[in-house]
């Protein structure tokens, strides 16, 4: 995969079973969130193949993006909208601890909160897979326990979580992939 | 796609300084005119079709760089993109939500307006009828100038130079339907010329936002 006209990764491979996890580590730059984009079908790989049951996922992009759940690096909140209008799901927002916060404006909010509240929308999403680009960044280490409860519900439920990070992540069974 | 138009608006609405901005904006360089060239009615009537048309087209352009541009600096072009729609389908749905928050109310206002340049009353419902496509074409072309100009560096400046030279043909019939004793020629070129653009042009800016997000 290239991202410009820089090489970032090659002979990568992994599979994450239902119910699975997978953690991306290496050093900044060694292409975590550019296998991110790849996997969600954001940016095109130069060679190699995504499979979703066997079937290539990157086909049908429109269909591909409706089981992907996505945290950027960026939070995507707008600062003009409330708490509530981000994601208007309750236990989610119960989830990530904003359910006093709900018509908060999100300008208001800190950053580990909005961080936060990208978290909430991802939780709200009914995406079997979750894509998450250093969901840990800004959070603090209460913020971090709840998440692992949130992360094994949602991997009972079947779900599957890709995250790239540096810290912990309250994730037992998750494989590692070193880039 | 009906979620994120509603979305989109109620953004706009948040936003609403921006729709008012270009309104004012087309409101006092319009008003300019007659205090150039004087208040002689033969020669303001005379120009009259060709100054609201130009003074709208400038007016559209003034929203467009925020249109995408903010989304692409908070991260929620990735979200769009993923959204399940297509990429087209967004480059429309963006289309669709700046017709509404600024073409619409550039052409509501423009009756008050050419009246003011004292256009006879009776050729108003056909400059309106000019404007609507020519709208239209506006924030197509000016979506997808929006979309191509994406992270680049003064886009606010490339967009204009993509958007307006694409825009001199509608102009151009635009002014001539509304000033020709003849109208239905213009008329119908217009109507061609939206036809053309209403696919091509989400689908070309679907696929400059895809580049963009890469």
């Amino acid at each position: 995969m290239f991202r410009g006209e820089r090489l970032v990764f090659r002979d990568v491979g992994f599979a994450v079973p239902a119910g699975g996890a997978l953690l991306l580590r290496g050093p900044n730059g060694a292409g975590k969130s550019s296998l991110l984009r790849a996997v969600a079908g954001l940016t095109p790989l130069a060679a190699g193949r995504i499979l979703w049951n066997g079937e290539d996922a990157l086909d049908d992009l429109p269909t591909h993006a409706k089981r992907i759940a996505w945290l950027g690096h960026l939070d995507a909140v707008k600062l003009a909208l409330s708490v509530g209008e981000h994601v208007a799901d309750a236990a989610a927002l119960a989830a990530v601890g904003l359910e006093s916060f709900r018509d908060l404006p999100a300008k208001l909010l800190s950053a580990g909160q909005k961080r936060r509240l990208a978290l909430a929308r991802v939780i709200a999403s009914k995406a079997p897979l979750w894509l998450l680009d250093e969901p840990t960044n800004g959070l603090d280490a209460r913020s971090i326990a709840m998440l692992g409860a949130v992360f094994a519900r949602h991997m009972q439920g079947g779900g599957m979580i890709i995250a790239s990070t540096h810290t912990p992540l309250d994730l037992p069974e998750a494989g590692t992939l070193n880039l | 796609m009906r979620r994120l138009l509603g979305r989109e608006l109620r953004l706009a609405w948040r936003h609403a300084s921006d729709t008012a901005a270009a309104l004012l904006f087309f409101v006092i360089a319009a008003t300019l005119f007659p205090f150039a060239l004087g208040p002689d009615a033969k020669t303001l009537s005379a120009i009259a079709p060709g100054i609201v048309w130009v003074c709208a087209l400038l007016a559209a352009l003034l929203p467009l760089d925020r249109l995408f541009g903010a989304d692409f600096e908070d991260g929620s072009l990735d979200l769009l993109l993923l959204s399940g729609l297509s990429a087209g389908g967004v480059a429309a749905m963006k289309t669709l939500a700046h017709w509404l928050t600024t073409g619409l109310p550039l052409l509501l206002i423009a009756a008050p307006l050419a009246v003011m340049l004292r256009m006879p009353a009776e050729a108003v419902p056909m400059l309106l009828l000019t404007l609507l496509p020519g709208t239209m074409l506006l924030s197509l072309l000016g979506t997808m100038a929006g979309a191509i100009t994406l992270g680049a560096r003064r886009s606010a400046v490339l967009m204009p130079l993509i958007t307006l030279p694409l825009m001199i043909p509608v102009l151009i019939f635009g002014c001539a339907a509304v000033t020709s004793p003849h109208p239905e020629a213009p008329l119908l070129m217009l109507a061609a010329m939206l036809a053309l653009a209403l696919p091509l042009a989400p689908l070309a800016g679907g696929a400059a936002l895809r580049a963009a997000a890469e």
